[in-house]
C-alpha cells in the first residue's frame, strides 16, 4: 500500500500554481486535504508525477456571507462547514450532509472542494451543492469562469474543470424567501459513502405553500440527479403528508442506478423513494 | 460485572486494569514493523489475479533491473519449497502449497513472484513492474456446488474436491426419526467473514552468521507451534530457530498458523545472508490470511409432539478454500462435538464434508466452529417450537440436560464438565425483563411493526488441543517471573498471569513479570486460541505456582527450623503457624535456595515449571436475549436490546472477562448484521477492501446487558472456562431467532446471516408479494 514516488510542490500563491500546472500538464495533481487521492495513490490507481499541495495558499479557505450569497473557500473543511454558525442558521442542510461524511479524521482534512472536483459517485457534498442551487468559481491563468452545479456534474468522477483550473470557491445563493433545507443519507454499511441519499431545499411562501423545490438524489448514477419530478409535484403546494407522498414516489423516475456488492438496482431505486421522502419530511420540519 | 470478593486482599477475581495499555496506547508498542536491524531487505509479492489459471510465462526483467532490487524469485527459484501443514486424518486430500506458485494458480492472491529490495516501496515499484500473462481455468467457489457430481475441479491435479469426511453417530438415530411426531428441517448457511485483526501478518527473518541460526519475529498467535511448522517446512532443525512474537495486534485465530510467506521469508533470509521484512498490506491480508465460517448446515430435528428433541441429523459442508493451512481443516469439527448444544439428545448422527474451492483458505477465527454448531441447533430449536406451536422457551427448558446430570456424556460422545441451563436463562429473562419484551413486541405488531424477541442458550468447549506450559522462577534476589506458553495478542496476559502468580505466591503483583512468545525465553507451548489461555495457561500456572509454594515452604522451614507442615504462607513470605513473629520473605527463601539453603535431597533453586493438559474442553454455556425491530421500509435493523448471560466458571479478572464479552460480541454482531466476504461466479473477490466489506463499528454496538452465573469447573486448578468467544458463539443466534421472530408475521422460516438491510427488504417485499 506504498503509492509510486512522486514529486512534491508546496506553491504560495495561485500563480505559482498556474506555472506549475503548466511546466507539468496533466502529470500533475492538486492536493487538497488528500482523503480521496491518497488512498487512490495508494492503492496504485492513480500515478501523479508531482502533487501540488494547494494548502499554503492563502485565501483559499473560510466561510462568509456576502449580501445574498454563502462564499465557502475551496479549502474549507467538512468539520468548519458542519461546525459553522453561519452554515447551521442559513443551511442547516448544508451542515448536516457535512456531518456525515466519513468519519472525525476525514471530515478534519476533507474539503469541500476536494469533494467537488472529485466528484465521487457516493460523496455527499455534490448532492446537498446541487439542491442549494451552488455555483463552483474556477480559476486559471486566463481568469475565472463560474459553472452552476447543474453543469458542473458530467459523470462519474468527472466535472466540467479543465486540468489547468482550480476550483477556488463555492458560491451558494441565499434566497429571500425561507428556505428549509435537509439531508438524508442511507451510508454504505463498509465505505460510509453514499447507497442512496436526498437533498431538499424548500422554499416556502407565508402560507406554508412550496413555491420553490430541489430535490436531489446522490448514488442513483454517476452525478446527483434532479428529482424534477418529485419537485414539480410539490410546487405550488402544501406539504402535507400526502403531498409529501405523493412527490416523493416520483423521485425513482427516470433513473439507471447501478448495483454494487451491496444494494441492487431495484433496492436503490426504492430507497430513492423512501429517502426522498425522508429528506422533505425533515426540511418540511424545520421551523 | 461483579467485583465483589469475600477475601478483599485476594488478586484473583479483582478488576485490574491492564498493565500492557499505557505503553500500547501510547504509541510506544513493538510490533513485527517496528523492528530494524542493519541491512534489513523488503518483501513484495505480485501476486495472481485470476481465481485458477495456468501460469503461461512471467516477465520479471524489467523489475530484476529496478533500483534497489536485490533479486526477484519465482516458483522456478524456490521450487518444492511449500508449507507442509500436518494431516489431520490419513485419508484426507492435500493439494500443493508452494510458497510461490508453480505452474498453476487456484486462488486469486496466490503467490507468483516474491521481489526483495533495499525498500518496501521500492519492492512494491518492482513487484508491479512484473507482468505475468496467464491461461485461465473454470472455476468452482461455493463448497456445496464443488462436492455436487462433475464440478468444476478447484485443483485439477487432485482429481476431486473432496478433502474429507468425518462421521460420528450414537443411539439409533433413524429409529428416533420413525417415532417422531415432527421432524424439523433447516438448511442454513454461515458466512464467510475475513478475522480483521488491526494488525496485519507480518514476518521478520534474521540469519544469525556467527551462531548459523535463525531468528524469526512473526505476528503469530503460537510461536513454538510456527517454529515447529517452520522447522518442517524449511528443513531446517527446531533447535536452530528463535521464534519471537512480540506485541501483536490481534490474531482471532487467523494467526494460529505458517503461511507460505513466513516460509519464504526464511528461505529468502537465509539464502542472501540478510535479515528480510514481509508486512502484508490490508489487500494482501484480505487475499491471503485465513477466513472463517463459510458452513453450509442441513439439519434435522426429530420431536415428539410435546416439544421432546428425539433425534438430530447434521450434515455440514465446509468451503475450505484453495491450499490448506496447519489448522484450515479444524473448525467444521466442532459440530461433531456440539452439536445437540445443551439439550438431552442421545440420538445423534453428524456428518462433515469437506471441499477446496477457488477463493481464499478458511481456517479459525473467533469461535471456529462454534458459532455454527450454535447457530444450528439454536435456530432449530426455535423452528422446532414455531412449528409445534410451542413458546420456544418452553421447548428448550423441556430439553435441557440438568444440573444434576453433569458430568453429562452427550449423544457426541463427549463429557460436559457442569452446568445450570436453566440458571442462566433465567438470569438472562430476569435482566432483560422478558414478559415486558414479549408484550412490547406484541404491541409493535399489533401497529404492524417488524419487532422481534430471540433467545439462544448455548454451551462453548474451551481449552482443548493440546498441553500449555507454565513456570514459575524466582531469582537470587526474590525476583518473581512468570514464562508461560499462552501467547496473548491482545487478551491481556500480562495482567492476569501477574494477578494468578502475585496471588498464589501472596506477593503484590508489580513484583511478578510475565514473560511470553519467545522460542527461547519459554520451555515449551501451544498458544493462546480457542479460548484456551485461561483454563490451559491458566491451568499450568496453577499448578507450577503450587509446585514452587511447596518448594519454597520447605526451604522456609529449613531456614526457620520448623517442619515443613507448620509453614504457612503470609502476606510477602512465609510464617511458622502460630508464632507469627516468626516469617521469612520471598527473597530470603529465594537467596537460600541459591545458596546451599535447601533441604538434604531436594535439588537448589526455585523454578518450577508444569505442562497442564486436563484431556478435557471445559464446558461454558450462557444464554444471550435479543430485541431487535426492522425498518420495513429500508429493511434496516437496530438490535434495541441485548442481554448477554455468560457463565464461564471463576471469573479471574471481571474487567477483561467483560472486554472479552464486548469484543466477541462485536465481532458476533458483524457477522449478524454486516460482514461477509463475498466473491463472485468467476471467483473474484467482490469484498475485497474496506470500502466494501462492512466491520462493526463502536456505533454498532448495542445497548448492553451483561450477567453472569458461576458454576466453577471441576477439572482445571482454577476452576475457569473460557470467555475469549462467548459473544461470537451466543450472539448472533439470539440476533438471529430475534429476526426471524419479528418476520414471522409475514411467514419467512429463515434467512442466512448477515442481515444487511437490502437482504431483509427483498425478503420482505417477496413476503408481502406472496
Ligand atoms: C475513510 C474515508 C471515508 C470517506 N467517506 C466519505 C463520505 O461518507 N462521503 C463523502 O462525500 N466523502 C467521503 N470521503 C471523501 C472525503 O470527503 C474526501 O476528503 C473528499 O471527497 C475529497 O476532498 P479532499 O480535500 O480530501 O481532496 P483530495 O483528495 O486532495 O483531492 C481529490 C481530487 O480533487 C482534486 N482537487 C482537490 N481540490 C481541488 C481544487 N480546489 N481544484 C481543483 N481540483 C481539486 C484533486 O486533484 C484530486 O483529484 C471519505 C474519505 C475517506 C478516506
Amino acid at each position: 500500500m506504498h503509492p509510486a514516488s512522486f514529486g512534491y510542490e508546496a506553491p504560495a500563491s495561485l500563480e505559482e500554481v498556474f506555472g506549475l500546472l503548466r511546466q507539468h500538464g496533466e502529470d500533475a495533481k492538486l492536493l487538497a486535504g488528500g482523503h480521496s487521492l491518497l488512498p487512490a495513490m495508494k492503492l496504485r490507481l492513480t500515478q501523479p508525477e508531482v502533487l501540488i499541495d494547494l494548502g499554503r495558499i492563502p485565501g483559499l479557505s473560510g466561510i462568509r456571507q456576502d449580501g445574498d450569497t454563502l462564499i465557502i473557500g475551496a479549502l474549507t473543511t467538512h468539520t468548519e462547514v458542519s461546525a459553522s454558525e453561519t452554515v447551521r442558521n442559513l443551511l442547516p442542510g448544508l451542515a448536516d450532509t457535512a456531518s456525515v461524511i466519513g468519519d472525525l479524521q476525514v471530515r478534519n482534512r476533507g474539503t469541500m472542494g476536494g469533494s467537488v472536483a472529485h466528484a465521487d459517485p457516493g460523496a455527499d457534498l455534490p448532492v446537498t451543492l446541487t439542491a442549494l442551487n451552488a455555483s463552483f468559481m474556477l480559476t486559471s491563468a486566463e481568469g475565472g469562469r463560474t459553472v452552476a452545479a447543474d453543469d458542473f456534474f458530467v459523470d462519474f468522477f468527472t466535472t466540467a474543470l479543465e486540468p489547468h483550473e482550480i476550483l477556488t470557491a463555492i458560491h451558494i445563493p441565499l434566497p429571500a424567501a425561507p428556505t428549509r433545507t435537509s439531508y438524508a443519507k442511507l451510508p454504505h454499511p463498509a465505505s460510509g459513502y453514499v447507497v442512496v441519499s436526498a437533498a431538499a431545499a424548500l422554499t416556502l411562501d407565508g402560507s406554508g405553500a412550496c413555491t420553490g423545490a430541489r430535490v436531489v438524489l446522490g448514488g442513483v448514477g454517476g452525478t446527483p440527479h434532479r428529482a424534477t419530478g418529485t419537485e414539480t409535484a410539490l410546487n405550488g403546494q402544501a406539504l402535507t403528508p400526502e403531498v409529501i407522498a405523493a412527490a416523493a414516489e416520483r423521485a425513482a423516475d427516470g433513473i439507471d442506478p447501478h448495483a454494487d456488492s451491496y444494494a441492487d438496482e431495484e433496492y436503490k431505486r426504492h430507497m430513492a423513494a423512501v429517502y426522498a421522502r425522508r429528506a422533505i419530511e425533515a426540511a418540511a420540519a424545520r421551523a | 460485572m461483579s467485583t465483589e470478593q469475600s477475601n478483599p486482599n485476594r488478586l484473583i477475581g479483582a478488576s485490574i486494569r491492564r498493565v500492557e495499555d499505557p505503553p500500547l496506547l501510547t504509541g510506544q508498542g513493538c510490533y513485527v514493523d517496528d523492528v530494524k536491524l542493519p541491512g534489513i531487505l523488503h518483501v513484495a509479492i505480485h501476486r495472481s489475479t485470476h481465481p485458477h489459471a495456468r501460469i503461461v510465462s512471467i516477465d520479471t526483467a524489467e523489475a530484476a533491473a529496478m533500483p534497489g532490487v536485490v533479486c526477484v524469485l519465482t516458483g522456478d527459484d524456490t521450487g518444492d519449497l511449500a508449507l507442509r501443514a500436518p494431516m489431520l486424518t490419513p485419508e484426507m486430500n492435500m493439494p500443493e502449497h508452494p510458497v510461490l506458485a508453480r505452474g498453476t494458480v487456484h486462488a486469486v492472491g496466490a503467490p507468483i513472484a516474491a521481489v526483495v529490495a533495499e525498500s518496501r516501496a521500492l519492492a512494491e515499484d518492482a513487484a508491479a513492474a512484473i507482468g505475468v500473462t496467464y491461461d485461465s481455468l473454470p472455476v468452482v467457489t461455493d463448497a456445496e456446488a464443488a462436492l455436487e457430481d462433475g464440478a468444476t475441479l478447484a485443483h485439477e491435479e487432485l482429481g476431486t474436491n473432496h478433502c474429507y469426511t468425518m462421521k460420528r453417530e450414537n443411539g439409533d438415530v433413524d429409529k428416533a426419526f420413525a417415532e417422531a411426531d415432527h421432524v424439523c428441517r433447516l438448511h442454513m448457511k454461515s458466512p464467510r467473514l475475513v478475522a480483521m485483526s488491526m494488525e496485519a501478518r507480518g514476518v521478520l527473518a534474521y540469519p544469525d552468521p556467527i551462531r548459523k541460526e535463525l531468528t524469526v519475529w512473526m505476528s503469530t498467535q503460537g510461536p513454538h507451534r510456527s517454529r515447529a511448522d517452520l522447522a518442517n517446512s524449511l528443513g531446517f532443525p527446531e533447535n536452530r530457530i528463535h521464534v519471537i512474537a512480540p506485541d501483536v495486534g490481534g490474531g482471532f485465530g487467523s494467526k494460529g498458523c505458517v503461511y507460505r510467506e513466513d516460509v519464504l521469508v526464511c528461505h529468502v533470509a537465509q539464502k542472501l545472508g540478510r535479515p528480510v521484512k514481509w508486512m502484508a498490506t490490508r489487500s494482501e491480508d484480505f487475499l491471503t490470511t485465513c477466513q472463517g465460517r463459510d458452513q453450509a448446515m442441513t439439519s434435522e430435528l426429530a420431536l415428539s409432539k410435546d416439544g421432546k428433541m428425539l433425534g438430530l441429523k447434521v450434515r455440514v459442508v465446509a468451503n475450505l478454500g484453495a491450499y490448506l493451512h496447519s489448522a484450515t481443516a479444524g473448525p467444521p469439527q466442532r459440530m461433531l462435538v456440539m452439536a445437540p448444544g445443551c439439550y438431552q439428545i442421545q440420538d445423534v448422527r453428524v456428518e462433515i464434508v469437506s471441499a477446496f474451492t477457488n477463493t481464499v483458505p478458511t481456517g479459525p477465527y473467533r469461535g471456529a466452529g462454534r458459532p455454527e454448531a450454535v447457530l444450528n441447533i439454536e435456530r432449530l430449536a426455535d423452528k422446532a417450537a414455531r412449528d409445534l406451536g410451542m413458546d420456544p422457551l418452553e421447548l428448550r427448558r423441556k430439553n435441557y440436560i440438568q444440573p444434576e446430570q453433569f458430568p453429562y456424556r452427550t449423544g457426541v460422545g463427549v463429557e460436559y464438565d457442569s452446568g445450570d441451563y436453566e440458571k442462566s436463562l433465567d438470569e438472562a429473562l430476569r435482566l432483560s425483563d422478558y414478559d415486558q419484551l414479549i408484550r412490547m413486541r406484541d404491541e409493535a405488531r399489533e401497529r404492524g411493526e417488524l419487532v422481534g424477541v430471540g433467545v439462544s442458550t448455548f454451551v462453548e468447549p474451551s481449552g482443548g488441543a493440546g498441553f500449555e506450559s507454565g513456570a514459575v522462577r524466582v531469582d537470587r534476589t526474590g525476583a518473581i517471573t512468570v514464562l508461560t506458553g499462552s501467547s496473548s495478542h491482545g487478551q491481556g496476559h500480562e495482567t492476569v498471569w501477574a494477578q494468578v502468580a502475585a496471588d498464589l505466591l501472596k506477593v503484590p503483583m508489580e513484583d511478578v513479570v510475565v514473560r511470553h512468545g519467545d522460542t527461547i525465553a519459554i520451555q515449551q507451548g501451544t498458544g493462546t486460541f480457542g479460548s484456551r489461555s485461561a483454563v490451559m495457561g491458566g491451568g499450568a500456572l496453577a499448578t507450577a505456582a503450587e509446585r514452587l509454594v511447596t518448594k519454597a515452604k520447605a526451604v522456609a522451614a529449613n531456614l526457620m527450623e520448623a517442619s515443613a507442615d507448620d509453614v504457612v504462607q503470609v502476606e510477602g513470605g512465609f510464617a511458622v503457624t502460630g508464632v507469627p513473629e516468626r516469617t521469612v520473605t520471598w527473597r530470603q527463601v529465594a537467596g537460600a535456595a541459591h545458596a546451599k539453603g535447601t533441604p538434604a535431597g531436594m535439588d537448589p533453586g526455585l523454578h518450577e515449571t508444569a505442562f497442564f493438559d486436563p484431556n478435557r474442553e471445559a464446558w461454558g454455556f450462557g444464554a444471550h436475549v435479543a430485541l431487535v425491530r426492522i425498518d420495513a421500509d429500508t429493511g434496516e435493523l437496530t438490535i434495541e436490546k441485548l442481554v448477554l448471560v455468560d457463565d464461564i466458571g471463576v471469573v479471574l479478572n471481571p474487567m477483561v472477562v467483560e472486554a472479552q464479552v464486548h469484543g466477541g460480541l462485536a465481532q458476533g454482531l458483524g457477522e449478524a448484521l454486516c460482514e461477509e466476504m463475498v466473491f463472485d461466479e468467476d471467483g473474484q473477490p467482490r469484498t475485497g477492501t474496506l470500502m466494501d466489506y462492512a466491520v462493526p463499528r463502536a456505533s454498532t454496538m448495542p445497548p448492553l446487558i451483561i450477567g453472569e452465573t458461576e458454576t466453577p469447573n471441576p477439572f482445571n486448578p482454577l476452576g475457569v472456562k473460557g470467555v475469549g468467544e462467548a459473544g461470537t458463539n451466543g450472539a448472533p443466534p439470539a440476533v438471529a431467532n430475534a429476526v426471524m421472530d419479528a418476520l414471522s408475521p409475514l411467514g419467512i422460516d429463515h434467512i442466512d446471516m448477515p442481515y444487511t438491510a437490502p437482504k431483509l427488504w427483498r425478503a420482505i417485499r417477496e413476503a408481502r408479494k406472496g
